[in-house]
């Protein structure tokens, strides 16, 4: 059974669905639309097994990549179709296959223009989400990292908010800046080298200076799609205009793609780079939480916020994998996995009222529990779970990152901690001015309750954030081989450094 | 028992889920009552599970399935209890069963019912798993838990903005604690590599006396952990200057209070520092900031119980100068004493409030005391519920208050230290004060003449039945709590073996307990004497750490060689704060306002609770969001984007005007953005390559 390529099948599934959509007569065009939309949703649901199906049988007693597939693509540079994954990515491929299905049921009405393209540009991304966390080649791994931009591109542009032209070439400046910087470090690693091959590279074993230059460069790429400050200014903005789909995807897969890229290259490839430039890294991370804290404090939009609290999030991503012990990097890992849930779940949260009553202003709302028991419950549970509430996925990922940080250094610890302190104050005033009081505005008082479609994906959601808070050990278990080999490269890359001075 | 012990501590989340998940289908009237009766099990459960680890000496430690995991860091959830725990059990799951029944009379009219005991019951299961951690996280699962239900409590009537904001303020002060609990466990962590309180206490002997570095200085490694898990206990236990929300959570249902703001969750924080009472003892420099924390809070909020207006307000100054009470108890080293209190406190406090919310509901929701008045003739059982209360938190001789408040005040005076003589003077004033607001609230409320309308008058009604039953129980507490009950095991005859491996350190009796560091061994190394001296903060106290018999010679002390005028001073105190009250409310009535007026600064500074809530809001609140507003305005607008995107788009847009050969459109850009990327990249590789 292992030998079946079910990477292969994860990648390739969603752009058969996406061929077949693109297939449908449009004589009938509701007719048309559903099936797309039920195409889709079945496709994805496919791809959902299967990936579960790889965690099932995942060993979790070696640090090796598995279920790893190898073919020659360009023979001439040595550029191979190279797929695999351990215990780190495994779980990006989950999560990015578990929330394709939501994005497409929490479009199901929301979208009404250009049903069928809106759902190849998902099935296409759901198949580079894949790819980009199972490339083992770095050139593969680059035209997947690009290749995400462009639906994630038309998704805002086409199906966004008044002034998605301007947020879908801010996010697209952005990445493109980090991007080239990326390529260009691919080049040099080839040109040094002579492989594309992300297992070699990481036992190349480069050179001081040119492991300082590398890391510059990966990082340019890294640190917008983490984002962090100062170069995190695109997200509010592209979340702001994107549809509700576009800002889960967003959130929960594409701003993983940043760490995921520290952990996979950075760390392993540039250990004595990532050692130097840490407290650089802790900088920036700490910033990016206070500051964006405070800033999320006085939004009046509620995506924004919600944006907002995102880098803030990511903040504690960084500092985690950046401690570089075993503690920082899987609660770096874990707090990925659980802001793409959690915030995810926030912005589905705000698609529902949106849908209802098309603003997203704060003080448009109040007393939304008046009509809305349901909703508030769910909106309750994943606000908690992004405060970190113990028993919530958010707090162990968080915690574990404290616990690595503390030994890296206090301060950073110290520091980082005030984001308990500043993100319980944004969220629970978020909720209290949308849920809680009384009804301000007329349009309130016949709003509705979640309906069962709302209802199908959240509760998978809601259940997965408290498992993941109460139980975590599936996740974790299967992540500390791969982790402790990780914690290996990078000591062994510095002591090796220090032994050779 | 294991079983026993798990239906206890699991029943309460039950109840929570059915209330919760099916109160609507259930309807009003069901799902409170199951979750009264689930309760009712839980506490005679946990009353038989108390009574079998109190009498056997056994503790029961069972573990349920690993929580996190991650080298060397593992947390289980578990379920341990000894007598500390045992003690806590038997408070909480009381007074959580009392407060359901009451509420039922409480609660009769609201329309959310079913939401208001699924978070009762919560709050209740968050609690157990506090008290029952055998680690420290479960502690701050337990904490945060019993935190949030204590935040949807207070904001149970969500359409009340100062409801909702009282809720808002009390959760992030208390966050502003577990920011100092949870750096506390991280440092723990990375010093004893776990986070299990029977390692950590088994490898104190090594640990105390080295200094670690914190942030970029050098400190007594104890010291640091110590104070930062106390900070902890200051804000779950509204010590000063964390207390601020407490008062205004007084927003919530009164049975919120009298079980979260009263017997419960409040004392959780003496109940940490009694848990970690090994840790304490080899940190002087941590007792001596307890035990001045906790004097100051004592007499603080004594100061401002005084001057409040509001019925509800008032107790909750008192709650929150008793856990002052109990913290100097702890700071001083007289851990079952303050464990004591907390058990006597929890009956006679939540009377009181219970008592509060019975004239609150009589008087159709007025909780201003300046118009009350006479209400004894309308309410003569609650009126009597009252005074039993009064009589206990006053500490009359032979009420429960008695025994536990004049232990604490008296172990103070024989306490030689610098730390114990100001915690006594605080705790002695303190308790003439007790002894004042507390007359002055039953003279108010209950005598002179009605200050309302005839017509409100007319309709008070006393508690009905489903009300003032339960209160016999705690009104029991109340007067036999003292002596009866386990008062004598805890502090009198006896209270080493009841507390043998509770609390300080204990002789290693294998499978008993925590494997904390027998006593002879402890007076091996020389503590943190140099380091703390250095910090500035040199006490000369027990330099070393003290065992459970060295805790009970000062209680035996404080019984045996406690001069008697200073009992017999303690007692006029309290007959001082009756009599002051009396001339003052019932004697004199214009007297007060004289006062007040012929001392108007300090009325007001009292009045205004020391002004605490101005300045935190000058402090930290305004400037928070007017840098917020900064930072987004100034700093990602005008900066960030400013010299970013937009004006690399502004640049673009210009060329790309001028060039003229694309007028529209971002694919444009894409492309010749990426042209420009892949030109420069490909010339700079080809001139590496082979240039």
């Amino acid at each position: 059974m292992i030998d079946a390529p079910l990477l292969s099948l994860a990648i390739f599934l969603p752009l058969v669905g996406a061929a077949f959509i693109l297939v449908i007569r449009n004589d009938d065009e509701a007719k048309a639309a559903a099936n797309a939309r039920w195409t889709a949703l079945w496709t994805s649901l496919v791809v959902l097994v299967v990936t579960i199906a790889m965690w099932v049988m995942f060993d979790p007693g070696t640090a090796e990549f598995q279920f790893v597939e190898q073919a020659p693509w360009i023979p001439a540079y040595g550029i191979q179709y190279y797929l695999g994954i351990d215990g780190i990515s495994l779980f990006l491929i989950v999560l990015a296959a578990f929330l394709t299905p939501v994005c497409i049921l929490c479009s199901w009405e929301a979208i009404q223009t250009r049903v069928k393209e809106y759902m190849i540009a998902f099935l296409v991304m759901e198949a580079l989400m894949v790819g980009v966390f199972s490339a083992l080649d770095f050139v593969l791994f680059y035209l997947f990292f690009e290749a995400m931009l462009i639906p994630m591109f038309l998704i805002i542009g086409v199906w966004g908010g008044p002034r998605r032209i301007y947020s879908a070439f801010k996010f697209f400046l952005y990445t493109l800046v980090g991007s080239v910087l990326l390529l260009v470090a691919l080049l040099v690693m080839y040109h040094e080298t002579g492989t594309t091959s992300i297992p070699e590279l990481m036992n190349a074993g480069f050179g001081e200076d040119m492991q300082r230059w590398l890391w510059l460069a990966m990082f340019a790429s890294f640190a917008v799609k983490v984002p962090m400050w100062p170069v995190h200014t695109w997200l509010p903005d592209a979340h702001v205009e994107a549809p509700t789909a576009g800002s889960v995807i967003l959130a929960g897969v594409l701003l993983k793609m940043g760490g995921y890229g520290f952990i996979r290259f950075s760390l392993p490839m540039l250990p004595e780079a990532s050692e130097f430039f840490a407290p650089f890294i802790f900088t920036l991370s700490i910033i990016a939480i206070i500051y964006t804290s405070l800033v999320a404090l006085v939004q009046q939009d509620m995506k924004k916020l919600i944006a907002y609290s995102s880098v803030a999030h990511m903040g504690f991503v960084t500092i985690g994998i950046f401690s570089m012990n075993q503690q920082g990097i899987e609660g770096g890992i874990y707090q990925m996995l659980s802001h793409g849930v959690v915030s995810a779940a926030l912005f589905l949260c705000v698609g529902v009222i949106y849908d209802r009553i098309h603003t997203r202003e704060i003080s448009h709302y109040g007393g939304l529990v008046n009509r809305m028991p349901r909703y508030a419950f769910i909106f309750m549970v994943f606000m908690l779970a992004s405060v970190g509430l113990p028993g919530t996925s958010g707090f162990v990922g968080e915690f574990l990152v404290l616990v690595g940080a503390f030994q890296a250094n206090t301060w950073v610890a110290l520091l980082a901690t005030t984001g308990i302190i500043l993100g319980a104050a944004y969220m629970l005033w978020l909720y209290r001015r949308v849920v809680f009081g009384e009804f301000v505005h007329e349009d309130l008082k016949t709003i509705v309750d979640c309906n069962k479609r709302e209802l199908i994906y959240f509760v998978p959601l809601l259940i997965a954030v408290i498992i993941m808070g109460v139980w975590p050990a599936p996740f974790l278990d299967v992540m500390h081989v791969s982790v402790e080999h990780l914690v290996d490269q990078v000591n062994g890359g510095t002591m090796l450094a220090q032994s050779a001075e | 028992m294991t079983y026993v012990a798990a239906f206890a501590v699991f029943l309460p989340l039950l109840g929570a889920i059915i209330a919760g998940f099916f109160g609507r289908r259930l309807g009003p009237q069901v799902a409170p009552i199951a979750t009264c009766i689930l309760l009712g099990a839980t506490a005679v459960l946990a009353w038989a599970t108390a009574l079998h680890v109190i009498d056997t000496g056994n503790v029961l430690h069972i573990t349920l399935f690993t929580w996190i995991d991650s080298g060397a860091f593992e947390v289980d959830w578990a379920i341990y209890i000894d007598q500390v725990t045992a003690v806590m059990l038997i408070v909480v799951t009381t007074v959580s069963a009392v407060v359901h029944v009451y509420s039922l009379g409480y609660m009769e009219h609201d329309p959310h019912r079913p939401r208001f005991f699924a978070y009762l019951s919560l709050f209740t299961f968050a609690m157990l798993m506090l008290v029952t951690a055998d680690n420290f996280v479960q502690m701050f699962f337990g904490w945060e838990g019993v935190g949030v239900c204590s935040y949807l409590l207070i904001g149970f009537w969500y359409k009340r903005p100062t409801a909702n904001a009282a809720a808002i303020k009390a959760f992030i002060v208390n966050r502003v604690g577990d920011f100092g609990f949870a750096l506390g466990i991280m440092g723990v962590f990375l010093v004893f590599s776990s986070v299990s309180f029977e390692t950590v206490f088994a490898a104190l002997p090594e640990k105390a006396g080295t200094t670690m570095t914190f942030l970029s200085w050098e400190f007594s490694t104890m010291t640091v952990l110590c104070l930062l898990l106390f900070v902890g206990a200051m804000g779950k236990s509204a010590q000063m200057p964390l207390h601020t929300w407490l008062p205004d959570a007084m927003e919530g249902p009164t049975p919120v209070s009298a079980l979260i703001h009263a017997a419960t969750m409040v004392t959780a924080g003496v109940f940490m520092v009694v848990r970690l009472s090994p840790m304490f003892e080899t940190s002087p420099t941590t007792l001596v900031v307890v035990t001045i924390v906790g004097a100051t809070t004592c007499i603080f909020a004594a100061t401002v119980g005084i001057a409040q207006n509001d019925i509800k307000r008032v107790i909750a100054y008192s709650t929150c100068s008793q856990l002052g009470y109990m913290f100097f108890a702890c700071g001083i080293g007289a851990y079952p004493v303050a464990l004591f209190h907390l058990f006597t406190h929890a009956f006679f406090k939540a009377l009181l409030f219970l008592g509060s919310g019975a004239v609150i509901h009589g008087m159709h929701d007025e909780q201003d005391m300046r118009r009350m008045g006479g209400l004894w003739r309308k309410l003569p059982k609650t009126y009597a519920f009252m005074w039993i209360g009064s009589l206990a938190l006053a500490g009359v001789p032979f009420f429960a208050g008695y025994y536990s408040k004049d232990l604490i005040i008296e172990s103070a005076w024989v306490t030689d230290t610098a730390a114990g003589q100001y915690a006594f003077w605080m705790g002695a004033g303190a308790a003439f004060l007790t002894a004042l607001y507390s007359w002055r609230l039953i003279i108010m409320t209950f005598h002179g003449k009605p200050r309302m309308t005839k017509e409100t008058f007319d309709h008070v009604h006393d508690a009905p039945k489903v009300m003032w039953m339960p209160l016999i129980v705690l009104a029991t507490g109340a007067v036999i709590g003292g002596y009866g009950l386990f008062g004598g095991k805890m502090v009198y005859h006896g209270g080493e073996t009841f507390f043998e491996h509770s609390v300080a350190f204990t002789e290693v009796e294998p499978g008993e307990g925590f494997k904390v560091p027998a006593h002879d061994e402890m007076a091996e190394y020389d503590n943190d004497e140099e380091v703390s001296e250095a910090d500035g903060h040199a006490d000369d106290g027990h330099a070393e750490g003290r065992g459970v018999e060295d805790v009970f010679d000062i209680i035996d002390k404080a019984h045996l060689e406690t001069p008697i005028w200073v009992r017999v001073l303690i007692l006029l105190f309290v007959a001082a704060g009756v009599g002051t009250a009396y001339l003052c409310y019932m004697i004199k009535p214009h007297l007060p306002g004289l006062i007040a007026s012929q001392f108007r600064p300090v009325y007001k500074f009292l009045l205004n609770k020391w002004y605490f809530d101005e300045l935190f809001d000058r402090i930290f609140v305004f400037p928070a969001m007017r840098l917020g507003m900064g930072l987004w305005k100034a700093g990602d607008q005008d900066t960030i984007d400013g010299l970013g995107p937009d004006g690399v788009a502004a640049a673009t847009m210009n060329i790309s005007r001028r060039v003229k050969v694309l007028q529209s459109g971002y694919v444009y850009h894409y492309a010749f953005a990426m042209l420009i990327g892949l030109v420069v990249v490909a010339s700079w590789f080809l001139f590496r390559t082979w240039g």
